[in-house]
C-alpha cells in the first residue's frame, strides 16, 4: 500500500521549481515576442539550440560558463534568422517558427556525429562541470522584473503598443520593426537559457530532441496565462506541479503515465476554446507590419 | 507559359538554395558536398530499386503534403498532420487485427477506419476554430501530443503481444494486408521485385492527387472552401457558410493525413509500430510549401524529399561525418527559403503598378 505522502510531500515543491524553470524561462520569453505582435513557436527550436550548443562547448572546454554564453548566442542567431524571417521579408511566423524546430532536431544529430561521433548526444561532463543553481533564480526573478518593464517603462508600453496596434505606435513615433526585432531577440535569449539549464544546469549530457516538446508547453503556459507574466508564471508552476507528480508516480502507482502528460495540452484546449475564462492574445500578433508609404 | 515558369521558378530557387546552404553545413562538419550529393542523389534514382524506395518513402509524404495544402487554400494552417496520421494507422491497425473476415470486407473496413479517424481528429480542431475561435495551430500542436500519448498508452497496456520488448501492436490478420506493387504489376505482365516495399498505397496517394486536384477546382464546396481561404469577410459577405468551410478543410485534411496509416499498417508494417513516423507531418507542410499547395506540385515535391530520405540511408553508411540528418536540415531549410519568398525579390521585375 503506498501512501499520498510518498507523492505528496516538501520535496514535491523542490522538484516543481526545478522542472518549472525551463517552462518559466521560456515562456516569458515568448511573452516579450508575443506581446510585440510576433508569433513564437520556434521557443522548442531555440531551446534545442542552446541545449546543444551549451552542452557542447561546455563539453569541450570544461567550462559551463563558457557553454551557457555560447547557448545565448545561439539562442541571439535562431531568433535572429526568426526575426529577419518574420519582420524584413513578412514570411508567415508560424511556418517560420516550424521551419526551426525541424531544423534543430536534425542540426544537433548531424553536429555531433562529426564532432563526438555520437548519434545525437554529447559527452557526459562532470558533476561539478554543470551550471550552479543560479539559473532558477533568474527565472523566479524575470517574472516580476518583466511585469515592472512591461506595465511601468516607457519601453514596456512600447512593446505592448507594437503589438495591439502597430499603426497607433508607429503614428507616435515608435520605430516598430526595431521594437519588434528586440523583442524577439530577447525571447531568444530567454529561450536559450532555458534550453542551457535543461543541458548543463538539470542534466549534463545534451540527448537527441531532449526538451521533448517543452517550448510548446511553455507556449500553452503562456496563452494559460494569457501572455501576463504572472499568470503565466502560475501555469509554468502548474506544468512543472503535473511532470513532477508524474515522474514519481512512474512504477509507484498504476496510472498510466501518458495521462498525466496530456494534461497540459488537454487544458490549453480547454482554455483556448473558452471554457475557463477568455483569452486576450495581443491584437496584431502574426500580422506583419507594412509602413504605409504617402 | 509564363505561368508555368513563375510556378516552378520560386520552389526551385529555394530548393537550390537550401542545397546550397546544405554544401556549407557539409563543409563545416568535415566533408565533400558534392560526393555526398552525388550519393544521395545515386541510391534515390540511380536503380530501379532505388526509385521504387524513393516512391515508398515519398507516398506518406504526398499524402501529408496534400492535408495541409487542403488546409492552407482554405487559410487554415495545419500542423497536426502528424497526430492525425497516428491515430488513424493506430485504428486501421485496431480494425485490422479485430476483424478477421475476408479481405473484401476487412481491407475497405480497415481503410476506411483510417480516413475516419484521421478526419475526426482533424476535425476536432476545425469544429474548435469554427465554434469558438480558438486558434488551430495551438490545437493541432496539442493534439500531436495527445494522440501519440493516447496511441502508446493503448499499444503499451491493451494490444502488444507478451514479452514483446518494441512498443508495437500485435500483427493485422494475413487478409488485410494490401497487395505490393509486384502483385500489382504481375497481371500487366511487368517484373517487379517482390521485396521492395512499394504497394497499392503509392497508388492510394496518385487517386488521391487527383481527387483533391478535382474537389478544389471543379467542386462547389471546394470553390467555397479556396474562397475562405483568400479573404473569409469577403467570402461570408458573399454568402458562403465559412464555419462549414473550416470544418470541412479540417476533416478532409485530416482524413488525407490518415491515408498515410494505409500505406504504412496495411501496406509495409503490418502492425501498429509506436513511433513509425519520422515526422511526415511536419515534413508535408514542407512538401505542400514547396509544391505551391497544388496536387501535381506536392507529387513532384514529396518525390523529391522521399529521394532525401533515400538518400539519408545512405549517407550514413558511406560517410563517417555526415548523417541521414542532413536531410532534415535541408528540409528545414527549404521550408524557410520558400515561406521568405521576398527574399528573392531582387530577381523579379520591377514592379509596374498595377496587376500585370
Amino acid at each position: 500500500m503506498i501512501n499520498a505522502t510518498d507523492i505528496i510531500n516538501l520535496s514535491l515543491i523542490g522538484s516543481t521549481i526545478r522542472l518549472a524553470t525551463p517552462l518559466i524561462l521560456a515562456a516569458i520569453g515568448g511573452l516579450y515576442s508575443e506581446r510585440a505582435g510576433i508569433i513564437n513557436i520556434a521557443l522548442e527550436g531555440i531551446m534545442l539550440s542552446g541545449a546543444f550548443t551549451g552542452a557542447a562547448i561546455a563539453a569541450k572546454t570544461g567550462s559551463p560558463w563558457l557553454g551557457l554564453i555560447a547557448a545565448l548566442l545561439a539562442g541571439l542567431a535562431v531568433a535572429l534568422v526568426h526575426a529577419v524571417a518574420c519582420i524584413k521579408y513578412r514570411a508567415d511566423q508560424v511556418v517560420i517558427g516550424t521551419a526551426i524546430n525541424i531544423l534543430f532536431l536534425g542540426v544537433p544529430a548531424l553536429f555531433s556525429k562529426a564532432f563526438f561521433g555520437s548519434s545525437g548526444s554529447t559527452p557526459q561532463l562532470e558533476i561539478e562541470q554543470r551550471l550552479p543553481n543560479f539559473l532558477i533564480y533568474i527565472a523566479f526573478l524575470i517574472v516580476p522584473f518583466t511585469y515592472f518593464v512591461l506595465f511601468y517603462t516607457r519601453f514596456g508600453l512600447r512593446l505592448r503598443m507594437v503589438g495591439e496596434s502597430p499603426e497607433a505606435a508607429d503614428t507616435g513615433g515608435v520605430n516598430v520593426e526595431k521594437m519588434r526585432y528586440m523583442a524577439v531577440l530577447i525571447s531568444g535569449l530567454l529561450a536559450a537559457a532555458a534550453g542551457a539549464y535543461l543541458a548543463i544546469g538539470q542534466n549534463s549530457l545534451f540527448t537527441r530532441n531532449m526538451t521533448a516538446g517543452r517550448g510548446y508547453i511553455a507556449l500553452a503556459a503562456l496563452i494559460l496565462g494569457n501572455w501576463h507574466p504572472v499568470k503565466t508564471l502560475l501555469a509554468c508552476l502548474f506544468f512543472g506541479l503535473a511532470e513532477a507528480i508524474s515522474i514519481r508516480m512512474q512504477g509507484v502507482v498504476d496510472i498510466p503515465n501518458q495521462f498525466i502528460q496530456m494534461v497540459p495540452y488537454i487544458l490549453t484546449m480547454i482554455v483556448l476554446a473558452g471554457f475557463i475564462g477568455r483569452v486576450h492574445p495581443p491584437k496584431a500578433i502574426g500580422q506583419p507590419y507594412v509602413k504605409e508609404r504617402r | 507559359m509564363q505561368r508555368i515558369v513563375d510556378a516552378l521558378l520560386f520552389p526551385l530557387l529555394a530548393v537550390v538554395s537550401a542545397f546550397l546552404v546544405g554544401a556549407v553545413i557539409v563543409l563545416l562538419v568535415g566533408d565533400n558536398p558534392i560526393r555526398v550529393y552525388e550519393i544521395f542523389f545515386a541510391s534515390a534514382f540511380g536503380t530501379v530499386d532505388g526509385i521504387s524506395y524513393t516512391l515508398f518513402y515519398a507516398t506518406p509524404l504526398i499524402c501529408t503534403g496534400l492535408a495541409v495544402a487542403i488546409a492552407f487554400r482554405c487559410g487554415l494552417l495545419n500542423i497536426g498532420a502528424e497526430g492525425q496520421l497516428i491515430i488513424a494507422a493506430f485504428a486501421a491497425a485496431w480494425v485490422g487485427f479485430t476483424l478477421d473476415t475476408s479481405k473484401w470486407l476487412v481491407i475497405p473496413l480497415c481503410m476506411i477506419a483510417a480516413i475516419v479517424a484521421g478526419g475526426i481528429w482533424g476535425g476536432i480542431p476545425g469544429l474548435l476554430k469554427a465554434r469558438f475561435g480558438s486558434h488551430e495551430v495551438i490545437n493541432t500542436i496539442m493534439m500531436n501530443f495527445i494522440a501519440v500519448g493516447i496511441v502508446s498508452y493503448f499499444t503499451q497496456y491493451y494490444y502488444r503481444l507478451p514479452g514483446d520488448p518494441i512498443l508495437q501492436t500485435k500483427p493485422i490478420v494475413e487478409q488485410a494486408h494490401i497487395p505490393r506493387m509486384n502483385a500489382i504489376l504481375a497481371p500487366l505482365g511487368i517484373d517487379f521485385p517482390a521485396w521492395l516495399p512499394l504497394n497499392l498505397g503509392f497508388v492510394i496517394a496518385i487517386i488521391a492527387c487527383v481527387v483533391v486536384y478535382v474537389f478544389l477546382w471543379k467542386t462547389k464546396w471546394g470553390y467555397e472552401l479556396r474562397a475562405v481561404g483568400v479573404n473569409p469577410s469577403a467570402a461570408e459577405y458573399g454568402g458562403i457558410n465559412v464555419s462549414r468551410s473550416i470544418v470541412i478543410a479540417m476533416c478532409l485534411s485530416g482524413a488525407l493525413a490518415g491515408l498515410v496509416g494505409i500505406n504504412e499498417v496495411l501496406g509495409y508494417r503490418y502492425r501498429y509500430y509506436d513511433g513509425f513516423s519520422a515526422g511526415y507531418g511536419f515534413t508535408g507542410i514542407a512538401v505542400a510549401l514547396l509544391g505551391r499547395n497544388h496536387p501535381l506540385g506536392i507529387f513532384l515535391a514529396a518525390i523529391l524529399f522521399g529521394s532525401l530520405v533515400r538518400g539519408g540511408l545512405f549517407i550514413n553508411i558511406f560517410s563517417d561525418r555526415v548523417s541521414k540528418d542532413l536531410v532534415v536540415v535541408l528540409q528545414a531549410i527549404i521550408i524557410l527559403f520558400v515561406a521568405c519568398e521576398a527574399f528573392f525579390s531582387f530577381l523579379q521585375k520591377p514592379s509596374t503598378g498595377g496587376k500585370s
